[in-house]
C-alpha cells in the first residue's frame, strides 16, 4: 500500500459531535499550524442544531498558500461513533484513520488501503482526570497531542497556544497541557513513523492574520463610522452584529460610559432594514446584516431606499437554501436576488469580498459609497467566509482618510444657494442629487420623502414624463456607481489564451488553485475575479478577449453568469457555468474536473482519468 | 377629491412663543375626500404643534401608507417628512430617532397600517418605548384601497359595502397598554377640543405616546350602522376626563360645525353617554385603564381621552445606554479607533 506522504500539504478532517467542546481542540490544532508559519484554512461543517448532531472540521494545510478546499481527505480523526463508517469510507487511498480505540472497531472496517491509528482516548482521559465535565473536553485535547507526535509537529507550539488561551486562568491550562502530553506520549510509544504526513515550520504565513470574515466585517463597520444597527438574528450573519456590539462596547465608549452606537435587535428583518433607512435618512451611518431569508423580507424596503435614494449598508452573509434548507451550509446563491432586490426597476450595488481583509475594507467603503450614491450597497459575504477563520494579510486603516458623507447640504450652504434647491435635481450631471438632514435649517431644505411620485423639487406628482426622466437619472447614477466601485482582479497566465475563467468571493481560492494546476499541465486559463456589481468596462473587455469562459460559483443556476449575460449581453454559449451546490465550500479538484470535462467534450483535451476522489 | 382646507382660518397671525405663526405649521392642500376625518386630525396637529411652540424644523413626520399616511404632506410643511411603506412607519421612526434624539418624532398611521400589516412593528416600537408620538387615524376600514373592513372594525359594524364585519376587532389602546406603552389616549377627529390637548400632552411625553383617533371615512365607512361613523361615535363616546399636565385642560365640550354630516351636539346626556369617569379612575394604573376600556366596550361605548399614562419611563436611548450626543453628529474622531488600535486588534488574530 502507498501511504500518503507529504510535508505541509494535506487535508485533515475532525469528525465530532456538536456541542462536545471539540471546537476549541480543533481550533488549537489549526492555530498551531498557523503559528508554525504554514498557511492553513479550517472549515467548520456543522448542522443547524445546538447539541448532539455530527459536525466536521476540515483543515487544509498548504505551504503554497492555497486556501480553498482541495477535495479529498488524507487524515481523519474520527471521534463521532455515528459517522464512523462515513468517515472511514470517505478517506482517500493511503490515508489515515485515527479513532478512539477504547472500544474496538467493528470487523467491517477492513479497508486494505488505509492506515488505522487507534488511540484509547476515553480510557486515557478517564484514568487521568476525575472531573466529568472536563473529561469530554480533554478527550479532544488528547488527540491533538497525538497528532503532534504523528506529524512530528513542534510540541511546544501547542503548549504555548494553550498557555495563551488560558492566560487569565492558568489553573485550566494545566490539565489541558497534561492531556496534550498523554496523547503525544501514547502516539510516540505506539505509532512512531506510522504516518507519512509531516508538519515543518515555514515562513509562508508570517505576518498574516487568521480571522473570521464576520469579525472583519464588524470592524469595517466600526471603522467606517456606523452608529445605528438594526438586525434580526440569523445564521450565518449573527456574529457580524455580535462582533460589532463587542467592538462598540470596547472602542465606542463615551466619556460617561454610554455607547456611541445604537444596536437595535428588531422584531424581524423588515424592521431591521427600516431602522437602517430611518437612521440614514436622518444622517447617521447605519447598517444591517442578514442572510437569504432576511434579504427576501427586506425586499420592499430596499426598493423604497433605491427610489427615495436613501443610503443603506446591508451585509448579506449567504447560506444555502430556504429557512428549512441547510442554513448552516455555504452558498453564493443570493447574487441575483440581491442585485435585483425589490419591485419595479431596481438594481443594487454589490461588493463581493473574498477574504477578511476585503470584508473589512469593503464594509468600511460601503458606508462612503452608500452616502455618495444615496442607494443600498450590499456586501455579499457567505457562510464560509463569514464564520470560518480565514488567513489573510493584516487589516490596515489609513488614518488620513475622511468619511465621504456625499452630497449633503448644511444650513450655511442652503442659505448661500444661488438657485432653488431640489432634492431630486441633478445639478452635477452625475445622477446624484443633494440632500438635507431633518432639522438642518428653520426655513430651508425641508422636503417630503416618498418613492417616485415626486418631481425634482420633491413635490407630489404622478406625471409620466417626470417619472421617466427620474428613472433615467437613476440609470445615470448607476453608471456613476460603476466608476466608484472596486475593479476586478485579472490574472493573465497566457496573453494568447482564448480561455478564461470568471469567479468571485469564496470561489476564488479554489479556482486559483485549480487554474494553477491546469497551467502546470499546459492548459493556461486567464482569470478575472469580480469584486463589484455593476460591472466595469474591464469585465466586458475580459469577456471580449476570450472565446470560452468558465464562470465558477457556488449556486445551481449560474447566477453571476446570468447577471453577466443580462447586463453585458454576452452570448450565452461563451459562458460555461461551473456550479457547486452541495453546501460545502467548492473544491479545487471539482473545478479542475469540470473544466477538463468541458475540454474533453470540445476535443481540447484527450480523455484522461482524474484521480483523487470526487470533490 | 378636493381640497378641504378652508380659505380663512387665521384672523390674526400672532406668533407663538417660539416666534412662529400658525401658517408655519401648515402643509400643502389636502387631496383627501371632503369631510374625511383625517383632515380634522391634520388641523388638530397643526394647532397642537403651534400651541406647543415646537419649531417646525425640529419635527420629523413619518408615516406608512394609506389615506391617513398621506396627511403628513398636509401639515407641518417646514418639517422633513417621510411617507414610507405600508405598516413600517415605526421602524423608520426608530432608526430616525436613534440617529438624532433631539427632534420630535411624529408618526402617523392608519388602522390598516397599524392593526394589520404593521401590527408587529406597532407593538415592538411600544416595547422599545421609542420617544415618539404615534397617531393612528382609525376609520375601521382601508380607505385608500376602497373600503375593505380593517382589523379595528367592530364585530357587526356595517360599512358601505353592506355586509356586517364578522371578525373580532382589535382595540389598539388595549394592546398599547399591554405592550407597556407609557402614554395611551383615544380621540375623535370630530372633537378637536379634546384632541388638541391630547396631542400637546403627547408632544411633551417622553416615550411612545399612542393616540388612537377615531376618524370617520366619509366615503366608505360612515353609514349609521358603522361603529366608526360620525354619528355612532358622537352617540357612544365616553370620556375618561382630563389629566393634569395638559395645559389646555378644560371641560370637554365638543362643538360641531352644523354644516358637517351629522349636526349632533355633544353633552346630550340621554343619548351621548358622555360623562366624566368615576372618581376612582386612575390613569396611571395599567389594570384600571384596561378595565375601563373593557367596561366601555361591554356597554358599546367608546372611551376617549387620556387612558393610561406612565410619566417617567425610560426610552430606547436610556434602555440601551446610548450616548447623549446626537449619533448623526459624530465624526471620524468620535467613531474611528484608528490604525494603531487596529494593529493591536490584528495581534489578537495571530
Ligand atoms: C405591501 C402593501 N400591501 C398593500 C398595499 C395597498 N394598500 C395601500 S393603503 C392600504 C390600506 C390602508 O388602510 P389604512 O392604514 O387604514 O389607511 P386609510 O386609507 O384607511 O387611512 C393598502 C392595503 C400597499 N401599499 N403595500
Ligand atoms: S377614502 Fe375615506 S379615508 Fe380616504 S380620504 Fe376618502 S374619506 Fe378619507
Ligand atoms: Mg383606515
Amino acid at each position: 500500500m502507498n501511504r500518503i506522504e507529504s510535508t505541509n500539504d494535506f487535508v485533515i478532517r475532525f469528525a465530532n459531535v456538536n456541542g462536545s467542546g471539540s471546537a476549541s481542540a480543533n481550533n488549537l490544532f489549526a492555530k498551531a499550524i498557523f503559528r508554525l508559519g504554514i498557511p492553513v484554512s479550517p472549515k467548520n461543517i456543522f448542522p443547524s442544531n445546538i447539541q448532539g448532531l455530527a459536525t466536521w472540521y476540515e483543515v487544509r494545510v498548504n505551504d503554497y498558500g492555497y486556501l480553498g478546499r482541495r477535495g479529498g481527505v488524507d487524515f481523519v480523526v474520527a471521534v463521532n461513533n455515528k459517522t464512523l463508517w462515513q468517515d472511514y469510507d470517505g478517506l482517500l487511498p493511503g490515508g489515515y484513520f485515527l479513532y478512539d480505540s477504547t472500544k474496538p472497531l467493528p470487523d467491517s472496517f477492513n479497508r486494505k488501503d488505509v492506515i488505522t491509528i487507534g488511540i484509547p482516548l476515553t480510557e486515557l482521559c478517564n484514568k487521568e482526570f476525575e472531573n466529568p465535565r472536563l473529561r469530554q473536553l480533554l478527550t479532544n485535547i488528547i488527540y491533538v497531542g497525538a497528532l503532534s507526535s504523528l506529524f512530528e509537529m513542534e510540541f511546544s507550539i501547542l503548549q504555548e497556544s494553550i498557555e495563551k488561551q488560558f492566560k487569565a486562568k492558568p489553573k485550566l491550562a494545566e490539565p489541558n497541557i497534561k492531556a496534550l502530553q498523554l496523547g503525544f506520549n501514547y502516539a510516540e510509544e505506539h505509532y512512531k513513523d506510522v504516518c507519512g504526513i509531516r508538519v515543518r515550520p515555514s515562513t509562508k504565513a508570517h505576518g498574516q492574520i487568521m480571522m473570521d470574515g464576520n469579525s472583519a466585517t464588524a470592524l469595517g463597520a466600526l471603522y467606517g463610522g456606523a452608529t445605528v444597527v438594526g438586525w434580526y438574528p440569523i445564521t450565518p450573519s449573527t456574529s457580524v452584529i455580535e462582533s460589532f456590539s463587542k467592538f462598540a462596547t470596547k472602542y465606542r465608549k463615551d466619556v460617561d460610559g454610554k455607547i456611541k452606537a445604537a444596536i437595535i435587535q428588531a422584531e424581524d428583518e423588515l424592521a431591521a432594514i427600516g431602522i437602517v433607512i430611518g437612521a440614514s435618512w436622518n444622517g447617521a451611518r447605519a447598517f444591517t446584516a442578514t442572510s437569504g431569508p432576511g434579504l427576501s423580507l427586506m425586499n420592499e424596503f430596499l426598493g423604497l431606499a433605491y427610489f427615495a435614494e436613501i443610503p443603506v449598508v446591508l451585509v448579506d452573509v449567504q447560506r444555502s437554501g430556504p429557512s428549512t434548507g441547510m442554513p448552516t451550509r455555504t452558498q453564493q446563491s443570493d447574487m441575483l436576488s440581491a442585485a435585483y432586490a425589490s419591485h419595479g426597476d431596481t438594481k443594487n450595488v454589490l461588493l463581493i469580498p473574498c477574504n477578511p481583509q476585503e470584508c473589512f475594507q469593503m464594509t468600511a467603503d460601503a458606508f462612503d459609497l452608500a452616502d455618495r450614491l444615496q442607494t443600498p450597497i450590499i456586501v455579499m459575504s457567505d457562510l464560509d467566509l463569514g464564520m470560518n477563520d480565514n488567513m489573510c494579510p493584516p487589516l490596515r486603516w489609513d488614518d488620513s482618510r475622511e468619511y465621504d458623507r456625499g452630497k449633503v447640504l448644511t444650513a450655511d450652504q442652503l442659505e448661500k444657494l444661488a438657485d432653488k434647491w431640489g432634492r431630486y435635481l441633478d445639478v452635477d450631471g452625475d445622477g446624484i442629487c443633494y440632500r438635507t438632514y431633518p432639522g438642518t435649517h428653520p426655513t430651508e431644505g425641508a422636503y417630503f420623502t416618498r418613492g417616485t411620485s415626486h418631481d425634482e423639487y420633491s413635490a407630489y406628482t404622478e406625471n409620466s414624463i417626470v417619472y421617466e426622466k427620474n428613472m433615467h437619472r437613476l440609470l445615470l447614477k448607476w453608471k456613476t456607481a460603476s466608476k466608484l466601485l472596486p475593479g476586478p482582479r485579472e490574472r493573465n497566465r497566457d496573453p494568447d489564451s482564448k480561455v478564461g475563467a470568471i469567479f468571485y468571493g469564496t470561489s476564488s481560492h479554489s479556482a486559483y488553485e485549480a487554474l494553477a494546476d491546469l497551467n502546470k499541465s499546459g492548459l493556461p486559463i486567464n482569470s478575472l475575479r469580480i469584486r463589484a456589481f455593476p460591472f466595469q468596462a474591464d469585465v466586458e473587455d475580459f469577456i471580449d478577449r476570450h472565446n470560452l469562459i468558465f464562470v465558477i460559483e457556488q449556486n445551481r443556476d449560474g447566477q453571476m453568469r446570468t447577471l453577466l449575460i443580462n447586463e453585458l449581453g454576452t452570448c450565452t454559449e461563451k459562458l460555461v457555468p461551473i456550479g457547486n451546490i452541495d453546501g460545502m465550500p467548492i473544491t479545487a479538484r471539482y473545478i479542475k474536473q469540470e473544466i477538463k470535462k468541458v475540454f474533453q467534450s470540445r476535443g481540447i483535451l484527450k480523455t484522461q482519468a482524474v484521480k483523487g476522489g470526487k470533490k | 377629491m378636493s381640497s378641504s382646507r378652508p380659505g380663512f382660518r387665521h384672523p390674526d397671525l400672532a406668533p407663538n412663543e417660539a416666534g412662529y405663526t400658525i401658517k408655519d405649521y401648515e402643509g400643502g392642500a389636502s387631496t383627501l375626500c371632503a369631510g374625511c376625518g383625517h383632515d380634522s386630525i391634520s388641523r388638530a396637529i397643526v394647532q397642537a404643534f403651534f400651541e406647543s411652540n415646537v419649531p417646525p424644523h425640529q419635527v420629523a413626520k413619518i408615516s406608512g401608507i394609506g389615506c391617513s399616511s398621506k396627511t403628513p404632506a398636509y401639515f407641518l410643511g417646514k418639517s422633513h417628512g417621510f411617507n414610507s411603506v405600508h405598516g413600517r412607519m415605526p421602524s423608520i421612526a426608530t432608526g430616525a430617532n436613534m440617529a438624532n434624539k433631539d427632534l420630535v418624532y411624529l408618526g402617523v398611521s392608519g388602522d390598516g397600517d397599524t392593526a394589520s400589516i404593521g401590527a408587529g412593528q406597532f407593538i415592538h416600537v411600544i416595547r422599545r418605548n421609542l420617544n415618539m408620538i404615534y397617531i393612528i387615524m382609525n376609520n375601521g376600514c382601508y380607505g385608500l384601497t376602497k373600503g375593505q373592513d380593517s382589523a379595528t372594525a367592530d364585530k357587526g359594524s356595517i360599512s358601505r359595502k353592506g355586509a356586517p364585519n364578522l371578525l373580532e376587532s382589535i382595540d389598539l389602546c388595549e394592546i398599547a397598554i399591554q405592550m407597556g406603552a407609557s402614554f395611551v389616549a383615544r380621540g375623535f377627529s370630530g372633537d378637536k377640543q379634546q384632541l388638541i390637548p391630547l396631542i400637546k400632552a403627547a408632544i411633551r411625553h417622553k416615550g411612545t405616546a399612542v393616540i388612537d383617533v377615531i376618524s370617520p371615512c366619509v366615503t366608505f365607512n360612515n353609514t349609521p350602522q358603522s361603529t366608526k361613523s360620525y354619528q355612532w361615535v358622537r352617540e357612544h363616546s365616553e370620556a375618561t376626563g382630563t389629566f393634569d399636565f395638559i395645559p389646555l385642560q378644560q371641560e370637554i365640550v365638543a362643538s360641531y360645525n352644523p354644516g358637517e354630516i351629522a349636526a349632533i351636539t355633544l353633552h346630550d346626556g340621554s343619548i351621548i353617554h358622555l360623562h366624566k369617569t368615576a372618581e376612582d379612575f386612575d390613569i396611571t394604573n395599567r389594570r384600571k385603564s384596561l378595565d375601563a376600556l373593557e367596561e366601555a366596550r361591554e356597554k358599546h361605548h367608546i372611551l376617549t381621552g387620556a387612558i393610561y399614562v406612565k410619566p417617567d419611563g425610560q426610552d430606547t436611548h436610556d434602555l440601551l445606554s446610548i450616548s447623549d450626543r446626537k449619533l448623526n453628529s459624530l465624526d471620524k474622531e468620535d467613531l474611528c479607533p484608528g490604525n494603531s488600535v487596529l494593529q493591536d486588534i490584528n495581534d489578537q488574530y495571530r
